[in-house]
Formats: C-alpha cells, sequence, structure tokens
C-alpha cells in the first residue's frame, strides 16, 4: 500500500504525547525512592529503601488500604450482578425506553463527580441515613455498574442470539441455557468488568469524599496528604503502590478481552 | 397423521404482518420445502413451528397436539441454523452431545452417540476440534449432527445451503435428501433458491407477503403455477396479460408460457421483434419484444438462429398456455 | 425450574422486567432519587441569620448565582473548560491519527495500552504527580535553569491571573493539570473516528492534487470531528466539575466544584451548594443536546 510511512512530524508529534502521559506516572516511581523528606527537591539527594519500611509500619496506611479493598470487593460484586442484568435485558429485545435505560445506567459518570456525591450526601441526610461503609459502597457500586454493563453488552452483542435458541431447541430451558451458554461466553466479558470495576472503585474519590463520613479509604488518605502534606516520603510510596494495584486489574481486562471488542474504558 | 399443522397461523410485529393467516399441513415423513424472496414470512413460519416465536392468532399443532404454548425444549423438533450456531466455547463432539447432556445421559454414553452422529455425516475424527477450526461445510455437517443425534420427529432447516459455494451445495442436497429418506423423518426446510426447492422437496409451498400463493409438488409449481407471483418468482415464466390471452382463448386472465414452449414458426399467431440473444451451450435464449411484451424463448440448438432486429413469428402448444388466477 | 422457566418463555415481557427490576430499582431509586433530592433542595434558601433552611419553594438561590463573586467562578470555570478542551484536542489528535493510520500490530496494542494505563491510573496519583513536577524546587523549574530558561518561566509567573508563586499555586498550572488527567478521554473517540477513514479516502484527496495540509484542513478534520465533540463531552464535563485538581494545584480563585463542596461542608448554605451543582447539569445538557444533533454519540 501506498503512503504507510508516517511523516516525520506526526511521529514526534504522537511520541511526544505519549511522554506527556507517562513521564510523570513514572517520576513518582523516582521519587518513592528519594531521601528527601521536607521537599519536593529534585533531583532527589539520595535513593533509600527506607520509605518502604516505614510504610509497611503505618496502621493508618493498612487500616486505608483494607477499607478501599472491602469497598471496592463489595461494589464490584453488586455492580456485576447490576451490569449483567441490565446488559441482558437491553440486548436481549427491542422493548420501549431501551435508550432511556441505557442513558441511566451512563448518567453516573457521564455527570461530574461533584454532582453525584452532593446529590447522594443530600439523599443521605434527607433520608436521615448515617454514614457508614454501606454509603460509601452505595455511591461506588452506582458508578460501576456502567463499567460492567459496557462490557457485558458489547460481548452479548457478538454472541449470535441464535446460540440461545440452538440451547432452547436441543431441550435446554432458560437456566440451563444461562449455565451452559450464556455464562461460559461472557465470562471473560464480566470478568474484564469486573476488573476495571474494581480499579475504578479502589481509586475513587470524588463521590467519596461526599458519602464518606468519618472513614478514610486509600484515595481520601492520599487526599488529606495532599492537601496538608505531612509525610511526603509515605505518600510517595503509597503512589507508587497504587499505581502498580490499579495497573494489574487494567492489563487483565485488556488481555481478557483483546480481539475480541474494546474495554470499554470510555467514561471512566 | 400430519406432522405439522397451521390452522390460520399469524404473527405480527407491530403493523408487520410477518405471516398472515397461514394454513398448512406438512405429512410425516414428508421433504416439504418454504420457499419465497426475504420478508415473504417462510422463516418466520419455520420459528413458530420451532418455538422462537409465538403466533399473534391461530393453532399450530405437532402430530396432533397443540404446541404454541409449549416453548422449544418442549416440542419434538430440532433445528439446523443458517448461521449454524454452533456453542464456541465446546468442541465439536461436545457441541453434538449438548442435547443429550441437558437429558442427562451419561457422558461415555453420550459421546458415543455423538460419535455416531459425526459419523454419519462423515466428519470421524473431528470430534476434538473447536467450531472456529472448521470450515463452512464441516460446521454445516456439525450442525446436522448436532440436530439429528436427538432423534427429532421433525428436522428444521433454515436456508442450510446458503452459506456454501456451489460444489459445495449440489453435493450437500444430495446428502440432505437421500439422509431424509434413510431416516424417515420430516424434513421443513426454508430457501430462496428455487432450483434448490424444486429438486428437494416432495412438496414446495411459495410464500409472498405473510401469506403462501401455492403449495404442491415442485411440477405443480413449476409447470402450472397459479399466480403470477409463483410464475414469475419460480421460473423465468413468460406472463402473458389477460387482453393478449383474451385474444387466443377467449379468457379474460393472465397466463404463464415457459421459454422452452415457445417456438418461432413461419405462421403463427404472435409477431414479435428479438432485442437480444445468448448462447448458453445445449440451447439459445432469445429475448422478444411483442407489443411492449417482454418474452424469453429458449430454443434447441439444433433450431435456426434468428437475427437481432428480426421480426419473428411464435406459436406453442395450446396445452402450454397455463391460465392463472388474477395477477 | 422447569416450570417457572415456562412461564418466563410464555411471559417474554414479564422476563424483561425481572431482569430489568434490580438494576432500575437501584439506579432510578438511588441515584435518580438523589438527584432529585438536589433539584429540590436548590430551590430552597438558607436564612443568613439564623443558618437555618427555609424549605419552601424561592429562586432567590439560583439568583445568588449571578451575584459577581459567584458569577465570576461560573465564568471562570467555563473558560477553563474550553480551554483544556482545545488543547487536549490538539494534543490528541496526532496521537489519534497515527494510531489509527500508521500503528499496526504490535504497535497499535502497545499505542492503546499507551493510552488506557494512563487513563485507568490513579487520578490522585496523576495530581499528585503534577504536584512534584510543578513545585518550586520541583523538576520543572531544574529543567528550565538547565536549558537557560528560567528568565521565560519566571516571566510567565510575574504575568497576572495566569502566573503566581510558583507554577504550582497558578493558574497555568491547573490548566496544565486538566489537560494532562482528561487528555486520554479525547484520544480515544477520535481514535474511533478516524479508524472509520478509509486510507483511500485521503488518497483520493492527494489523488485530485490537494497537497498533504489542504487533506488534513478538508478531509481529515471534518471527519475527526465526531470524534473531537465526543471526546470534548468529557473534557469539558469532568473539568466543570472537578473540584480537587484546582484546589490542590491552583491559585486561591475558586471554581464550580469547589464552590459546591464549599457551600455544602464548611458554609452549610446546601441550597447554593445544590445550584451551583445544577450549573455544569444544564451546561452539559445543552452541550449533549447539540452534540446529538451533531451525531457525535455514534463515535462512543
Amino acid at each position: 500500500m501506498p503512503s504507510e510511512r508516517a511523516p516525520v512530524s506526526l511521529k514526534i508529534a504522537a511520541g511526544a504525547g505519549l511522554l506527556f502521559l507517562h513521564l510523570p506516572i513514572l517520576l513518582i516511581f523516582i521519587y518513592a525512592f528519594t531521601t528527601e523528606d521536607k521537599s519536593y527537591q529534585w533531583p532527589p539527594p539520595g535513593l533509600t529503601l527506607k520509605w518502604f519500611a516505614v510504610t509497611w509500619g503505618r496502621p493508618d496506611v493498612w487500616a486505608a488500604l483494607r477499607l478501599s479493598l472491602q469497598v471496592a470487593a463489595i461494589s464490584t460484586a453488586v455492580a456485576l450482578v447490576l451490569g449483567t442484568l441490565c446488559a441482558a435485558a437491553v440486548s436481549r429485545a427491542h422493548f420501549f425506553g431501551r435508550e432511556t435505560v441505557s442513558l441511566l445506567v451512563i448518567l453516573p459518570i457521564a455527570l461530574p463527580g461533584v454532582v453525584t456525591g452532593i446529590a447522594l450526601r443530600s439523599a443521605f441526610h434527607i433520608a436521615e441515613i448515617p454514614f457508614s461503609f454501606w454509603t460509601i459502597v452505595l455511591g461506588h457500586a452506582t458508578f460501576c455498574v456502567v463499567v460492567v454493563y459496557n462490557n457485558a453488552v458489547a460481548r452479548f452483542r457478538r454472541t449470535s442470539g441464535s446460540l440461545i435458541e440452538a440451547s432452547m431447541d436441543l431441550g435446554a430451558d432458560s437456566f440451563q441455557t444461562l449455565r451452559h451458554v450464556i455464562l461460559p461466553n461472557i465470562a471473560t466479558a464480566l470478568l474484564a468488568g469486573g476488573m476495571l470495576a474494581f480499579a475504578l472503585s479502589f481509586d475513587e474519590v470524588i463521590v467519596t469524599t461526599f458519602t464518606a463520613g468519618q472513614q478514610q479509604t486509600l484515595p481520601i488518605w492520599m487526599l488529606e496528604e495532599l492537601v496538608r502534606p505531612r509525610q511526603r516520603p509515605v505518600t510517595n510510596v503509597v503512589a507508587m503502590v497504587v499505581v502498580l494495584v490499579t495497573l494489574l486489574p487494567i492489563l487483565g481486562a485488556y488481555y481478557l478481552t483483546r480481539g475480541t471488542d474494546a474495554v470499554a474504558g470510555q467514561g471512566k | 397423521m400430519s406432522a405439522v399443522t397451521f390452522d390460520d397461523v399469524s404473527r405480527h410485529f407491530g403493523a408487520v404482518r410477518a405471516v398472515d393467516a397461514v394454513s398448512l399441513s406438512i405429512a410425516e415423513g414428508e421433504f416439504f420445502a418454504m420457499l419465497g424472496p426475504s420478508g415473504s414470512g417462510k422463516t418466520t413460519c419455520l420459528r413458530l413451528i420451532a418455538g422462537f416465536e409465538r403466533p399473534s392468532a391461530g393453532q399450530i399443532r405437532l402430530f396432533g397436539a397443540p404446541v404454541q404454548d409449549q416453548p422449544p425444549y418442549r416440542r419434538p423438533v430440532n433445528t439446523v441454523f443458517q448461521d449454524y450456531a454452533l456453542f464456541p466455547h465446546l468442541n465439536v463432539r461436545d457441541n453434538v452431545a449438548y442435547g443429550l447432556m441437558i437429558a442427562g445421559q451419561a457422558k461415555t454414553d453420550r459421546h458415543r452417540d455423538a460419535d455416531a452422529a459425526l459419523e454419519m455425516v462423515r466428519l470421524t475424527g473431528y470430534g476434538d476440534r473447536k467450531p472456529s477450526a472448521l470450515s463452512g461445510g464441516q460446521r454445516q455437517r456439525v450442525a446436522l449432527a448436532r440436530a439429528l443425534v436427538m432423534k427429532p420427529r421433525v428436522l428444521l432447516l433454515d436456508e442450510p445451503l446458503g452459506a456454501l459455494d456451489l460444489k459445495l451445495r449440489e453435493q450437500m442436497q444430495d446428502e440432505l435428501k437421500s439422509l431424509q429418506r434413510q431416516l424417515g423423518i420430516t424434513f421443513i426446510f426454508v430457501t430462496h433458491d428455487q432450483s434448490e426447492a424444486l429438486s428437494m422437496a416432495d412438496r414446495v409451498a411459495v410464500f409472498n407477503a405473510g401469506q403462501i400463493a401455492q403449495t404442491g409438488t415442485p411440477e405443480d409449481i413449476y409447470f402450472r403455477p397459479e399466480t403470477a407471483f409463483v410464475a414469475d418468482f419460480v421460473g423465468s415464466s413468460n406472463i402473458l396479460p389477460a387482453r393478449l390471452v383474451h385474444r387466443f382463448t377467449g379468457r379474460d386472465c393472465p397466463a404463464a408460457l415457459r421459454p422452452e414452449a415457445l417456438r418461432i414458426v413461419d405462421t403463427g399467431p404472435l409477431l414479435a421483434r428479438v432485442t437480444a440473444m445468448s448462447f448458453l451451450g445445449t440451447a439459445t435464449r432469445v429475448v422478444l419484444d411483442a407489443d411492449s411484451i417482454r418474452l424469453t424463448a429458449l430454443l434447441p440448438k439444433d433450431a435456426p438462429r434468428p437475427h437481432i432486429g428480426e421480426t419473428v413469428t411464435l406459436d406453442w402448444d395450446a396445452s402450454d398456455l397455463h391460465l392463472m388466477a388474477g395477477a | 425450574m422447569r416450570a417457572l422457566s415456562d412461564t418466563l418463555w410464555r411471559r417474554p415481557r414479564l422476563t424483561i422486567a425481572l431482569l430489568l427490576a434490580p438494576p432500575l430499582i437501584w439506579l432510578g431509586v438511588v441515584y435518580l432519587g438523589a438527584l432529585a433530592a438536589l433539584l429540590v433542595q436548590s430551590f430552597f434558601s438558607i436564612d443568613h441569620f439564623t443558618g437555618q433552611i427555609n424549605r419552601t419553594f424561592t429562586l432567590a438561590t439560583y439568583a445568588e448565582l449571578f451575584r459577581a463573586s459567584n458569577f465570576d467562578i461560573i465564568l471562570r470555570t467555563v473558560v477553563m473548560a474550553a480551554l483544556v478542551t482545545l488543547a487536549s484536542a490538539v494534543i490528541a489528535f496526532p496521537i489519534a491519527y497515527y494510531a489509527a493510520r500508521y500503528a499496526r500490530g504490535r504497535w497499535k496494542a502497545l499505542f492503546y495500552l499507551g493510552v488506557m494505563m494512563p487513563l485507568w491510573s490513579s487520578y490522585l496519583v496523576k495530581v499528585y504527580s503534577w504536584k512534584l513536577i510543578l513545585a518550586r524546587e520541583g523538576i520543572l523549574t531544574w529543567g528550565a535553569a538547565k536549558l537557560h530558561l528560567t528568565w521565560l518561566l519566571d516571566g510567565w509567573l510575574a504575568l497576572p491571573v495566569v502566573g503566581g508563586n510558583s507554577l504550582s499555586v497558578s493558574a497555568t498550572g491547573t490548566f496544565i493539570v486538566f489537560v494532562y488527567v482528561w487528555l486520554p478521554y479525547m484520544i480515544l473517540p477520535v481514535q474511533a473516528a478516524l479508524e472509520r477513514v478509509p486510507p483511500s479516502m485521503l488518497e483520493a484527496s492527494g489523488d485530485l492534487g490537494a497537497k498533504p495540509f489542504q487533506t488534513l484542513r478538508h478531509v481529515l478534520l471534518p471527519l475527526a470531528m465526531p470524534g473531537v465533540v465526543a471526546g470534548s463531552i468529557f473534557t469539558f464535563s469532568l473539568t466543570l466539575g472537578d473540584y480537587i485538581i484546582p484546589g490542590i494545584i491552583g491559585s486561591s480563585r475558586r471554581f464550580i466544584g469547589q464552590a459546591v463542596y464549599e457551600q455544602q461542608g464548611v458554609a452549610g448554605n446546601t441550597p447554593l451548594a445544590a445550584a451551583f451543582a445544577m450549573v455544569p447539569i444544564l451546561i452539559m445538557a445543552a452541550y449533549l443536546w447539540a452534540a446529538k444533533k451533531k451525531g457525535a454519540f455514534d463515535a462512543l
């Protein structure tokens, strides 16, 4: 094919753009080893592993991490159920209000997080629900549904409707069809959606500040540190760990859906 | 007893009447074809028999028992899907054994039966492959084996040969035909290809706009079309309008005249101008214009050939002129 | 089970209803209910003497939005969102174009991950990394010194509005971080739009005598526009509602998100917070309506 070589200027612009996206994150990895603990000095005056040990011994970091993992796990579970049901209904039939259902699912992340956050907070206030672990989960699950939904809908669309008919034709009722045909065919999409939902919940801060009350998830812990830096080296280490922890589900989801349907990344 | 009976069955999708008050009866052991253009309702009829659609009105009976309230998994029919619908997560053997597994048959038994079914469609040794590793023709055989292993009393085939190339299609036509004779069960297949329907089926129903235009043997359909639609769809029949037919017979209705029935003679009832000609090997196809009516004649290869632009005289045997109901 | 399955088969509408009930109850009741609560609150007002919320219908709270200090916040936020969207589109285009047109096989996957990973990386960590970069003692100041460009940096910081003590407390800093954080949301839809342009169309343009720049201007950009509009929905909406980035990296001049946060938290003026929160919703509703007319959703 002709003209398959990109112009140099385009290469430079694209490369520079990608560097702009990645260098700041890589910088975190260097700062985690710096010996400087009072400022963000560059270049680091020296390198040390000391802060990893210090962070390891911090009960507040552990507590925040534990809470974040628990919230993410339960929110993901709820989102998996709700998102899959919704995707199944939408892809199953053309019914009145299909578009509305899709819009409703997307709304919690299409609107700014601060809107979702304050809306939930007002609702809790009016209904006199005290802040707790469950109010955090309620908020997270609401915006995690869309990630599962996007992945599941894409897979349902690719899975031929005649597979379900074939299964029923061969004697399987709805539940047997669900178990032996539908679930095996959408399993990887659900796994990918679940991983992304987990990463999304694990990282969320804006809605959480409105729904958390006194509890500290890991992002809230970090936010405190950002607003009032007290333990810069510990924050550096936590930031690096967070990057690594969120990286795994993203890569996992990518490999699970590779070559089939794009990971529904829009609208994180 | 008839295997499948439709009594005034309709299926509407909103304002669209996909199937409109269709009645038909298909005998046990019959090879029955549903023929028609896309959107004529033939596939919906098949899906009504399988239970993937429910009738908006009317009654469907299988072997005398009403089934319109029975889901697909309770009906003694099985389907070969147009896109084959093989389960991508199962290998060929497990695909074929799927229905037996659902029925609760033990693993060794169902694998033995599946292998026997694969042998019947000449795919011995393919059991461990994934469907994605098979060719189109092979997938089609797997779909066939998967349906047949259930020992259905009626086998439904939705455009079974549509995705195959010409040579494979002819081979599968013969195989399906002999398989049906050997098993003695009812085959109902849907197709838009008239030559396929006419060459394979014992009886054909021609569909048009949600209704059956004509049901009959291939000979009936081909030589004695009852409506202009059937005549036009089934073959390249010439359709003579009522005013022309009136001139020759005194009857006021359109008529069908097959191209091979037209002869070029020295004196005859109809004058026509030759507008095009093509050589087909065993015959010559001549396109004629008679008083603005387009006619096609098929001349045997030893007959004298006219020239383009020449005006010729046409004749035919009165018995070949097939009078039809209104257009 | 079979009997239940039979019932479901006979009543497909019931099946759909059962599938939809849990998600619709959750989203419809919890989420839409919360939004409705927000809307209702915005029509209440606060008694400035007692601090009590007066639960009678009034438009007074909305009128407060037009007070100079509040209206400045809205204007500032919208201008920032527009600038961020523009800059994101400019930076995103070469990446998206290269990925869509030239990257193949392994490179394509690499580009895809190269956009997805920053998109999904922790938001706070991304903001934090810029706090490190933009700090007075950070890498940017160091880099400027090495390149003998300190005069340029200082000159920029001395400017009114965009400048400040250091980049990390300037509007410029806020702008850079916004662009950085939302950029992947622009790249993906633009790339999706460009993937649909057949290369033969560009060759046809060249064949008809267009210079590369003319092809870019008259063929490529118009075709990329739906993608840009789709991407801008994210960059615009996310910028409008963010309160963390301008709080951590920026001057003391506030944005809508911060106003919402402070009014409902520190000030305890929930009605005004709710009214502020309605602003991005209304702007986005108008924006989405316009985008839908342009067919931007096909590129999502």
